[in-house]
């Protein structure tokens, strides 16, 4: 019975291995649940999450994982696919007329959103069985207001032909996970030739060199001179574009962020979206709150930082060049003003491009970044992070 | 052997169910959660509930996996060659027992405390899979192999600094310290703080869940922070008066030093509280 509850973990991507499933039972046969009154399911459940899942932020599809196959009904909805509830809520804000958000306003943000989530995760199981969509049962909370998830356009908001001048909903940019391990190794490998040895701190290692040196000058009797371990000194200031059309890299730019994250000691990162303007962030969610100004960044770190910007460069030529042409806010001055005082502020600098570089000439925006950067523009790839980090270790 | 809390530790149901697993199938308990939520604390409870002497090893950034089981010291033997001392002849007298040796070799079951070991080197849990998994480790030196007469009840505390192996999980039973709630926090105070007046400790609770939740907080205090501002409050024996306010508004609570641990915090904290002031 236990078998189908393990495949039910599984499906619903939880990392979970044969040897901790074993786990499970052995506790089970052992009778950890049997004193205090028995077992029960609650008592289960916390010994199966003891036992099999081992990361927090894996508990909440554990839980819905563990409530689908108590149930006994069989796991249909898709625990790997997490709606961006703000960026859904924005959505309706925009769609609804003023009567109908007071309407909405009456039933609760949250108890809509819940259901308008629950009908999603129904209704994909249901579409694929090509029937009914939200919004035509005629009792939902939907229904009422006349609109379904086709109509609000639920994951298709990005400009077809890549250059939208205006972005008006602003989406919840999920942050980029940096715990992905799969396929980083070799871009640590890459990113080792930006290393650069120095001691510091307190006295570890044996130098060997100069203990015979000074055993020697002591007549024969041991002398031992110690100095402390290398370190990595170098520093790295990251800044990344999220958001728009860099979510088609996103998987690859978190491989390079989880690599570079494990790789320097010293590494700031900071986020921006599209172009850099006068601030930037450090959480996504927060974004609106915590801002930090780009003036504060440029003073804030030393010229020994190595500047590394990772974004597509891929956007309308305005958003570069015109003071006001940020597709978020009013920018009071152009964004290749702040690119150039930070590559002034920082003499070693370079920027990654995910965007394959075949396609780099056909984009005026990439020209002109390019420019900007000096033409110290390297694709994502093994060979261009070579070269960057060559550059960038001159 | 069954653990269920303690006079001094208050253990939610999920906590000790996690504790006694690990205890029964003699596996290392990985704990998580918030800094100040008393992680190192259920080890020293856990050991003195069942009645096993504790060993301590505190992991820092230098701290090396081979320091735990031992260390050769060949620099002392050296210089003992060269004074001629008759020690030098046994390679032993220069192997120096480290924190998981002794656990093995104990004569009485022990529990072992294996503290922030996400401060060390990304490989460092990679180096201790075979020890903790089987429970012995092989001396080059003297080509013995040391095994645990007894699996001790091994603890490790991480503060998720850093990513743990995959294949160093799968060998541990988790356990994530939630926040406690305020029904939890409670008996967590009473177990402290026995003669407490119930008007303080419900004022208390409510100024330090207002605090807590303020947005933007960098350091949210924790348990460990609340007891320490409660025993202040008894030592300064302030009124209950000083923290109530009269509408639902925040005040500058005293001693809020105790509290909030950072510059930036206190500000943005006054900050607030001189806005909603200024909002009457």
């Amino acid at each position: 019975m236990l078998i189908d509850f393990f495949y039910t973990l599984r499906s619903a991507r939880l990392p979970v291995s044969v040897k901790e499933y074993l786990t499970l039972l052995e506790a089970l046969r052992a009778g950890v649940l049997d004193d205090d009154g028995g077992p029960s399911v609650d008592k289960f459940y916390y010994l199966a999450r003891t036992a099999l899942v081992k990361d927090e932020t894996h508990f909440d599809r554990f839980d819905r994982a563990f409530a689908a196959y108590f149930k006994g009904v069989e796991m249909a909805a898709d625990f790997t696919r997490d709606l961006p509830l703000e960026w859904l809520r924005k959505t309706l804000e925009l769609e609804l007329s003023p009567e109908e958000k007071a309407a909405i306003e009456k039933m609760g943000w949250d108890e809509l959103m819940e259901t308008l989530k629950k009908r999603f995760e129904e209704q994909k199981e249901r579409h694929e069985g090509g029937s009914r969509m939200i919004g035509t049962g005629g009792t939902s909370p939907f229904g009422a207001w006349g609109y379904n998830p086709q109509g609000i356009r639920i994951g298709q908001d990005k400009g077809r032909n890549r250059s939208a001048v205006k972005v008006w909903d602003q989406r919840a940019f999920k942050d980029y996970d940096d715990t992905k391990e799969l396929g980083t190794r070799n871009i640590k490998v890459a990113l080792r030739r930006l290393r650069r040895f120095a001691r510091e701190g307190a006295d570890e290692e044996l130098d060997l060199d100069d203990t015979i040196h000074s055993t020697a000058a002591n007549a024969g009797m041991l002398d031992i001179k110690m100095v402390p371990e290398r370190h990595n000194r170098v520093k790295v200031l990251l800044l990344m574009d999220v958001g728009g059309t860099m979510d088609e890299h996103v998987h690859r730019v978190e491989e390079l962020f989880s690599a570079t994250k494990s790789e320097f000691k010293h590494l700031e990162f900071y986020y921006f979206h599209n172009c850099v303007y006068d601030f930037m962030w450090k959480d996504n969610r927060r974004r609106f709150s915590e801002k930090f100004p780009t003036w504060d960044i440029i003073r804030k770190y030393n010229k020994d930082y190595k500047l590394v910007f990772v974004g597509d460069a891929t956007m309308s030529p305005y958003e570069i060049l015109q003071p006001g042409g940020s597709v978020e806010y009013n920018n009071e001055e152009p964004g290749a003003q702040w690119l150039q005082r930070l590559t002034q502020a920082f003499p070693k600098y370079a920027w990654i491009n995910p965007e394959p570089q075949g396609v780099w000439q056909y984009r005026q925006s990439i020209a002109i970044v390019q420019q900007l950067m000096s033409q110290r523009m390297f694709p994502l790839t093994l060979s261009g992070l070579e070269g960057a980090m060559r550059l960038l270790s001159k | 052997m069954k653990f269920q809390g303690s006079e001094q530790y208050v253990a939610t149901q999920d906590l000790m169910l996690a504790v006694n697993a690990a205890i029964t199938l003699r596996r290392p308990l990985l704990v998580k959660g918030e800094p100040g939520t008393g992680k190192t604390m259920l080890a020293e409870e856990v050991a003195s509930a069942l009645g096993l002497p504790l060993l301590q090893w505190h992991i820092k950034s230098t701290t090396k996996a081979q320091q735990g089981l031992y260390e050769y010291d060949a620099v002392s033997r050296l210089r003992d060659s060269q004074l001629g001392d008759e020690k030098v002849r046994d390679i032993q007298n220069y192997i120096v027992r480290g924190v998981l040796w002794q656990a093995f070799t104990a004569e009485q079951p022990v529990a072992l405390l294996i503290d922030e070991i996400d401060k060390a080197d990304i490989e460092f849990p990679n180096d201790l899979l075979r020890e903790l998994d089987r429970m012995e480790f092989h001396v080059y030196e003297t080509r013995e192999l040391v095994r645990a007469r007894h699996r001790p009840l091994v603890f490790i505390t991480s503060n998720n600094e850093k990513e743990l192996p995959d294949a160093f999980l799968r060998r541990c039973f988790f356990h994530y310290i939630k926040f406690p709630d305020a029904d939890t926090m409670r008996a967590i105070v009473d177990v402290h703080f026995p003669g407490l007046r119930k008007e303080l400790l419900a004022a208390a609770l409510k100024t330090f869940y207002d605090v807590r939740n303020l947005p933007g907080l960098k350091k949210k205090p924790s348990t460990s922070e609340l007891l320490d501002w409660l025993k202040l409050l008894v030592a300064e024996e302030i009124p209950v008066e000083a923290l109530q306010t009269r509408d639902e508004k925040v005040s500058v609570p005293p001693l809020v030093g105790a509290l909030l641990k950072n510059e930036q915090d206190v500000t943005l904290f006054e900050k607030l509280v001189f806005m909603q002031r200024n909002h009457r």
